[in-house]
């Protein structure tokens, strides 16, 4: 299945998406698949402030314990507790109900790609 | 994410892994199932309540022959093997000449050889180490293991369900024995063993007869909400670490002795072999380490190399394996403590990425079937 055209990816497998005045970030599919049964998911604090690259959580797993990275300098303006609740919904909704943090941002750092260039370089 | 390096061993159920929605990884340079569709959990679970059938073709299967065969294994295992009938299987370890562990492996009597299965990882190092002591033996070691195919099939209902199945009943097999039985043109032995606390077989073919095989044996699994599914090594190694085993490479090394891995079963008293004058010391004046069980609180995974600290924030040992199990949802993890703090209760904290996370020492297994 393709990824969502409505959003923009980076090389470390996060997608950015724009909401209003803020941005919501998440991880792909692809990326969701090689990690197999998400049993945690670390979120960083509301207030936090980050810089393009960061870490901003970790994503866990049976298998191994991934970091994921800020594709942007923002703030994060909220985290996804449900998701905290049920690390599950990862595998099931990484494009919806499994976003991670939803952000404020000045600056698109660009460097992104879109859905079919994603996917031409991740088949899934 | 990490490019795969290009694998080039398959087993011949390659094609049927891949039918069945497996995600291939690189497992030792072969091309192995992590998992298939249902995933590691689902799996786990499924082999703890059904059963599972999995493919160890990977491992080491090597042939002994000849009259010095059975002096030859007495000489490098740890266990008394000379004391093995035909159709007996056991668990020993291969040690070097510090002590330390080459390999665990199952040794098994053949009416006219001695057949043992070691890990993948370690086939060609053993294959070396044994052929080095063959000489002055007479004996001679032959790698069957590209020549035939293995799996294992375990869990609740896989006896009962064998025994529709099989030539001969497997409910006949007691535990550790094995059979070899006859089917048409084909020939396999059939192992009551098992890594994954479950009851079950392992069952060892001629390649020739592999497909067949398993389309038999695995035939109207699928549809059938117990019936047998495929299960890949992500849940053979939550099950062994369920049922408290050693892994090669992780409890398992050729810096850690037997006695310390609590393995002192396994290991003879009064026969020498390669490694037991160091080992005799050790088992008398006690080792400097221990393995044992963890439950850790929280829900955060201690893997490989995190370290174990005291309540005073001393480095007391490290974890060797860990997990979210599957089955007691509770993070469990093996590491080797020093001695005063190997008792059950003990309370110790475990650094897992920067945060010292309360665990506290359980009984091995953490669970029984």
């Amino acid at each position: 299945m393709p990824s969502p055209a409505d959003r923009q990816y980076t090389e470390s497998h996060e997608w950015i998406k724009a909401d209003g005045e803020e941005w919501i970030v998440g991880v792909t599919q692809f990326a969701v698949n090689a990690l197999s049964d998400v049993t945690y998911v670390a979120l960083p604090p509301i207030g936090k402030s980050l810089v393009a690259g960061d870490p901003f959580g970790e994503v866990e797993s049976v298998k191994a314990t991934s970091e994921v990275y800020l594709p942007v300098d923002g703030v994060i303006t909220a985290i996804n507790s449900e998701l905290q609740k049920d690390p599950a919904l990862l595998n099931a909704d990484p494009y919806g109900a499994g976003w991670l943090v939803k952000i404020k941002s000045n600056g698109i750092a660009g460097n992104f790609m879109d859905a079919a260039t994603y996917d031409a370089r991740n088949p899934v | 994410m990490d490019q795969q390096s290009p694998t080039k061993l398959k087993t011949c159920f390659y094609d049927y892994h891949l039918k069945h929605g497996a995600k291939m990884v690189d497992f030792a340079g072969w091309e192995m199932p992590l998992h298939y569709s249902a995933g590691i959990v689902a799996e786990h679970q499924h082999t703890r309540q059904a059963m599972s059938i999995f493919d160890v073709s990977h491992m080491g299967r090597l042939k002994i022959t000849g009259k010095g065969a059975q002096p030859l294994l007495e000489h490098v295992c740890t266990r008394k093997i000379g004391g093995f009938a035909p159709g007996r299987s056991g668990y020993s370890l291969l040690c070097n000449e510090d002590g330390g562990v080459l390999d665990d492996v199952i040794v098994s009597r053949f009416e006219r050889h001695w057949l043992m299965v070691c890990n993948a990882s370690n086939r060609e190092a053993i294959i070396k180490w044994l052929q080095t002591h063959a000489a002055r033996f007479d004996a001679k070691i032959e790698d069957e293991t590209f020549s035939t195919a293995m799996v294992s099939v375990q869990g609740p209902k896989a006896i009962e369900y064998l025994d529709t199945v099989l030539p001969e009943p497997a409910s006949d097999i007691k535990r550790y024995q094995f059979q070899v039985q006859n089917y048409l043109i084909a020939s396999f032995a059939v192992f009551r063993t098992g890594y994954t606390g479950e009851d079950g077989v392992e069952i060892i073919c001629g390649k020739n007869v592999a497909q067949m095989a398993i389309n038999f044996i695995a035939k109207s699994g699928e549809d059938k909400p117990n019936g047998l599914k495929p299960a890949g090594l992500g849940a053979r190694d939550t099950l062994r670490l369920e049922a408290g085993m050693p892994l090669y490479g992780h409890e398992l090394t050729p810096t850690i002795d037997p006695i310390s891995a609590g393995l002192d079963w396994a290991v003879a008293i009064d026969k020498p072999f390669i490694g037991s004058d160091v080992i005799e010391r050790i088992r008398l004046r006690g080792p400097e380490r221990l393995r044992v069980g963890l439950e850790i609180t929280g829900q955060r995974i201690a893997r490989q190399g995190a370290k174990i600290k005291s309540e005073n924030d001393e480095e007391i040992g490290e974890v060797t394996s860990g997990t979210l199990s599957p089955t007691l949802q509770k993070v469990i993890a093996m590491g080797y403590v020093q001695p005063p703090y190997v008792a059950v209760g003990t309370e110790v904290l475990v650094d897992i990425r920067g945060t010292h996370t309360p665990a506290k020492v359980v009984a091995l297994p953490f669970y029984r079937r």
